[in-house]
């Protein structure tokens, strides 16, 4: 192969390395560091995400993650939506926690309107929230096996997936972009079956999960591959801004649910799994024990699931007095924030969006350094990247 | 060296029709034959039953529209493949690039010429037969070395150099078990090692050899698992981190003739294991009379395909449930565990054959 160039990639050859990259002189013996294009489409980086990663053998020396393929300017769209109308745009960040992001925005809005919402649409909002993480979860864990070669467990993820996903379509026609909550509740109450099906389902999920508990997390190759790799220590997880479960994992006591409960979340028990070490292995177990923690807190809710109205009385028009207003949620990838400033129009003036997994992804050259390509992809699928998210 | 050639009625048939001279001919020429014959045919039934044993470990039905049972899905997407463009992407060594293709599939076709189908339905019976199948089963590695190399891939490349590491470290421990079987029949013979085994299901060297046995029989499934590329020993392949590992930039008829090996090679893989332990040809027998009878009522070659399906869909099933390993895990696994366990065996096996511990 010829050597590689700092010249621009004219011909397309793949020779020419990429802006900001360099590689070391040739050793010695001859041997030399090359760099390799991970994505943006490749299969193990879900979604249009580049990683340049820079390798010695299969050792990587140093990953630099190319972000903006899928960037659509969301935060700036924003600014020519009505605040209602700006609900339906935070579907397209993280599309794995479409109702979670939804209800940052809401909750941003009734901050500012001084919007209440009746205990039942609450009790909503936290029921389809948490099947929401568990469905994220599940969705993730499908991923996470086939990331690591085990490709039966994605359809096995996404069977149990498709039973929260069936009831999303029932609850709101949607199965993605969920655009459900409003300011003051939801768009639409829970149909009448609505309860019985999510018991069902929580039934359903808790005889899954001890297969996927058999399947997967007992593996010994799985605990090979994963135990160990990756690690990522509290507080550079800090530094990094890491949150969710990837901060959780490496030790960090955070979670918005507990420590700075939103909507109804402070009337329920349940504890934030926490991992020691960062390592992949404990990303991988906090997300499966966390998808038990949610089971509880339905059942909690389901067993005292009131009735009433579902929706304070709607405004004809949101107009938001002059000011900024802050909300943060947990969503399955971490904190979720929204900031927004209103100059007392029916449009906010700026909109900014904290998203979860840029922090998560800056880590990632630490993390995978002196690993091996398996061992990066292994990093990529616990970190649970949805790249819109990312590029927004 | 006996030419066993196809002496069943059919052979026997074709060639009564032919002048003296031409019927030596035949004998090549049906033997040739029916081996391409078998390897489209087993190739194509096999990609099926790939995807319906994976589609039911998964949950999904699998092809059901083309043909009875999806049956022809197969040859639909064989047409497709061959309809394709057959790229040259730039800056490909051209000789390399297009050998490799060729070569698994040949591998596994001179593997078949020595397989011994039936008591009389077997090309050629060697007698260093298995030196003759490791011999010519490293054509598959072959193919997949200079395929990677010549594509010029980053992502080929280190799937040729992993598979490189993985198929000569594995190719250890597999032979290892082939001796053990060797030594227990006193032959090399792939149809005197079948042959060694008549009796109960008891003198099948899976049971015979109290312990080691079995042990090699779990060591050769493992290690012809790496063999074979297959999950979870297809670092070579490894989907998920090098896209398609050696044959990355492969597409239509050059990415068939890798698939096909693939699959042929499965098969012959799984010949060999039923002609090692589970008695090739030979039909199962209990010591009960008349289910003796009645199971020696079928062919040997039926017996024959039995077991292979048999072993065929332990493969698939390994590959359908397990993880992949990581390429260090793999090699450490073969020379710190594979390999001493296979000596330990062969030591064990030598002991148990010289002083006669055998079942009866």
């Amino acid at each position: 192969m010829p050597a590689p160039s700092q010249q621009s990639d004219v011909r397309g050859e793949g020779y020419a390395l990429p802006p900001g990259f360099s590689l070391r002189e040739t050793r010695a013996d001859g041997s030399q560091e090359y760099f390799l294009n991970m994505g943006p489409q490749h299969p193990s980086t879900h979604g249009v995400l580049k990683l340049v990663v820079r390798l010695d053998g299969e050792t990587v020396v140093e990953v630099v993650p190319h972000l903006g393929f899928i960037h659509r300017a969301i935060e700036k769209m924003g600014e020519n939506e009505t605040f209602v109308q700006y609900i339906h745009l935070t579907d397209r960040m993280d599309y794995l926690s479409s109702h979670i992001n939804n209800l940052c925005v809401c909750m941003a809005i009734e901050k500012a309107m001084g919007i209440g919402v009746p205990e039942r649409g609450e009790y909503i909002r936290v029921v389809v929230s948490e099947l929401q993480r568990i469905q994220s979860h599940l969705l993730w864990w499908g991923a996470f096996g086939m990331d690591l070669g085990a490709v039966s467990a994605f359809l096995y993820g996404f069977k149990e997936r498709e039973k929260i996903t069936a009831l999303f379509e029932e609850l709101c026609g949607a199965r993605l972009t969920m655009n459900f909550f409003r300011p003051g509740g939801s768009n639409a109450d829970v149909p009448e079956n609505f309860p019985a099906r999510v018991k069902e389902i929580l039934e359903d999920l808790k005889f899954s999960l001890d297969e996927f508990d058999v399947l997967v997390s007992k593996n010994p190759i799985i605990r090979e591959r994963t135990l160990g790799v990756g690690a990522l220590p509290r507080e550079r997880a800090i530094n990094y801004g890491c949150s969710g479960p990837v901060g959780r994992a490496s030790g960090i006591d955070f979670d918005v649910r507990k420590h700075d409960p939103y909507s109804v979340y402070d009337r329920f028990q349940f504890d934030v799994p926490l991992g020691k070490h960062g390592d992949c292995y404990d990303r991988y177990m906090v997300r499966m024990q966390e998808m038990r923690e949610s089971i509880r807190i339905l059942e909690q809710a389901m067993a005292s699931f009131p009735g009433g109205q579902y929706r304070s009385k709607e405004k004809p028009a949101y107009k938001v007095p002059a000011g900024s207003y802050y909300a943060n949620v947990e969503t399955a990838r971490g904190l979720y924030a929204t900031y927004m400033v209103s100059d007392n129009s029916f449009k906010p003036y700026r909109i900014k969006s904290r998203s979860p997994n840029l922090s998560n992804l800056s880590a990632i050259n630490e993390m995978s350094q002196g690993g091996k390509i398996a061992d990066l992809v292994a990093i990529l699928s616990t970190l649970d990247l949805i790249i819109p998210d990312i590029d927004r | 060296m006996k030419a066993y050639a196809v002496n069943h009625p059919i052979g026997d048939m074709i060639r009564g029709m032919l002048p003296a001279p031409w019927a030596a001919a035949a004998n090549g020429a049906l033997a040739v034959g029916l081996i391409a014959g078998l390897v489209t045919v087993m190739a194509i039934f096999l990609i099926w039953l790939e995807r319906k044993v994976c589609a039911h470990f998964q949950a999904r039905l699998g092809p059901t529209r083309v043909g009875p049972f999806g049956l022809l899905q197969p040859i639909a997407d064989a047409i497709k493949l061959l309809m394709k463009e057959n790229l040259r992407p730039r800056g490909v060594d051209n000789l390399a690039y297009f050998l490799a293709p060729l070569l698994p599939i040949t591998g596994s076709f001179l593997v078949l010429a020595v397989m011994p189908f039936d008591h009389d339905l077997q090309v050629v019976d060697l007698p260093a037969g298995v030196v003759y199948v490791v011999a010519v089963s490293g054509l598959g590695i072959l193919g997949i070395l200079i395929g990677g190399w010549g594509s010029n891939n980053k992502y080929s490349l280190l799937g040729s150099m992993r598979s490189g590491a993985q198929l000569f470290s594995y190719e250890l421990s597999l032979v290892l078990c082939m001796l053990l079987i060797v030594m227990a029949s006193g032959s090399a013979s792939l149809r005197e090692i079948v042959l060694a085994q008549q009796g109960t299901v008891l003198d099948w060297w899976i049971f015979k050899l109290p312990v080691a046995g079995l042990l090699a029989f779990a060591l050769f499934m493992i290690s012809s698992t790496a063999e074979l590329n297959r999950g979870p020993l297809d670092l070579s392949e490894a989907e998920s981190e090098l896209t398609g590992g050696f044959h990355t930039e492969y597409a239509g008829i050059s990415f068939s003739m890798f698939f096909l090996a693939e699959f042929v090679n499965m098969f012959a893989s799984a010949g060999l294991g039923a002609t090692f332990f589970l008695g090739g040809f030979l039909a199962p027998r209990f010591g009960v009379p008349p289910l003796d009878w009645a199971l020696a009522l079928l062919p040997g070659v039926v017996w024959f395909f039995v077991k292979v399906f048999a072993l065929i869909f332990l493969y698939m099933w390994f590959r359908w449930t397990f993880p992949r390993l990581r390429i260090d895990h793999l090699l450490s696994l073969e020379w710190k565990f594979l390999l001493p366990v296979s000596l330990a065996n062969l030591l064990l096996a030598a002991t148990l054959i010289t002083f006669k511990w055998m079942l009866p």
